[in-house]
């Protein structure tokens, strides 16, 4: 029996073990499929026909029903360890920062495989013409990563508060609005607009800015309430 | 190898409600120690500030190995702890749950190593079944394996006879006396059958 050492080794093993309890429990991908899915089919039915409807309405519900499938999902990955007492067990055995980056790309991956089902069936559903395929592509994938990125740290900031539900809500709404913001505007381009790449550089850059502000920002401070 | 622990002066208050008041003791290697004391009176508390999982109030705990003081991350390497309120993962079965710890503690094993390990505690049959489906003194077995998985120097053991039958009793005994050769066991209990374990560290009041 060999040893090594490093947080990135102890974060592929949560994820591993995150995966694995997700494919035996399906806790999380059920809640997040199931309203992601019930919100599509809802709009497709509601704006029919979707021709009628502003390409910007549609870019903006799309984005909406995303991010409240991740609340719906994601925030829990930090307080169900605490629910089924393996958190000591994990504080003993990982680093804070194994934790986290773990869980982080566990969300990660939630947030790809529910983009997955969910846009095209969107796309489909409610009749979207997209100008810009490869922007669009990259968008559905930065804008759903920084919103993985803004539900861990907002889930791992409140992992241990009292009043967490509220807290969630009232720190979600800043962390998870720029992010939002930019995703929408760029999928209006890559829908929309002529200038494609060069109306949404801007906001692909503010993503990719916000994940490496607030993914460091929110370790430095889960270091400290997760241990103790 | 000389592993040593040191409590100094530790205190600790649950919102202002004193549970332990200016705790000093040391242990060095190889040994048994107990912490006893009745219910309530704050023995798994000090074990698990001992393992570095709550911080004292007051005071502090100190873990040297040859002299050096070792950081909070090399801490965590050396210690194993069983615990009536540290689960393990209960949908995952019990080699997963040990190759889970194994691989987040960086410590590389083949499924054989792991299913002779399961084999010493008479779980191998049921190796490949949920945590969920397995019974009191079956999921108590499988967190001492999963607590010695990295092969840590001190072993933090609370209540660990609970609900075990005489054969767990003696996988405890044996457990605590292969590990007391090399390094430090610290039991907290207070049930009878695990008093002699080795000597009372702590005597804590009610
Ligand atoms: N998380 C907590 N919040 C507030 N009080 C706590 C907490 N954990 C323990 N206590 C209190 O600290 C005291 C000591 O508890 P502890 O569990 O350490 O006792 P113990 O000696 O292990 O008891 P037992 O023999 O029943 O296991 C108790 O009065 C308990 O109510
Ligand atoms: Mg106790």
């Amino acid at each position: 029996m060999s040893r090594s050492s490093s947080w990135a080794r102890e974060a592929l093993a949560v994820f591993g073990k995150d995966c694995l309890l997700e494919l035996r429990t399906r806790v999380a991908l059920g809640a997040v499929l199931l309203f992601a899915v019930t919100s599509v089919v809802a709009s497709g039915f509601a704006l029919a026909p979707p021709s009628g409807v502003a390409g910007e309405v549609k870019a903006s519900l799309l984005w909406v029903i995303v991010f409240f499938a991740a609340i719906a999902g994601l925030s829990r990955v930090f307080v169900v360890e605490e629910e089924t007492r393996t958190a000591d067990a994990l504080r003993l055995a990982v680093s804070p920062t194994g934790v986290f980056v773990g869980k982080l790309a566990f969300n990660i991956a939630l947030m790809w495989a529910l983009c997955v089902v969910t846009v095209p069936l969107y796309l489909l559903l409610l009749e979207v013409p997209v100008r810009h395929w490869s922007l669009f592509v990259t968008v559905v994938i930065l804008g759903s990563t920084a919103l993985a990125c803004a539900t861990t740290a907002v889930g791992a900031i409140v992992a241990k508060a009292t009043m967490r539900g509220a807290l969630f809500g009232v720190l979600a709404f800043p962390v998870a609005l720029p992010p939002l913001l930019v995703a929408i505007h760029a999928t209006k381009a890559a829908w929309l607009s002529e200038g494609g790449w060069r109306m949404a550089t801007g906001d692909l850059q503010v993503l990719v800015g916000f994940m490496l502000v607030i993914v460091p920002a929110s370790l430095l401070v889960f270091e400290h309430i997760w241990s103790e | 190898m000389n592993w040593q622990i040191e409590l100094r002066r530790v205190g600790k208050e649950y919102n202002e409600r004193p549970v332990l008041q200016d705790i000093s003791a040391s242990v060095t290697a190889p040994g048994v120690w107990t912490i006893l004391g009745p219910n309530g009176s704050g023995k798994s508390t000090l074990l698990k500030i001992i393992a570095g999982l709550l911080t004292p109030t007051e005071g502090e705990v100190v873990y040297l190995h040859n002299g050096e003081r070792l950081n909070a991350q090399q801490r965590r390497q050396v210690v194993g702890m069983v615990a009536p309120d540290i689960a393990l993962y209960r949908p995952l079965t019990a080699i997963e749950n040990l190759r889970f710890f194994a691989r987040a503690r960086g410590v590389r094993v083949q499924d054989g190593d792991l299913l002779s390990l399961l084999e010493q505690v008479h779980l191998r049959s049921r190796a490949h079944d949920p945590v969920a489906t397995f019974s009191t003194g079956m999921v108590q077995r499988l967190k001492v394996l999963t607590a010695l998985v990295h092969r840590p120097p001190v072993l933090l053991l609370d209540e660990p006879g609970s609900n075990l039958d005489e054969a767990g009793m003696e996988f405890i005994r044996h457990t605590v006396r292969v590990q007391a050769e090399h390094g430090i066991v610290i039991v907290a209990t207070n049930d009878t059958r695990e008093l002699d374990y080795g000597e009372p560290l702590i005597q804590l009041g009610a």
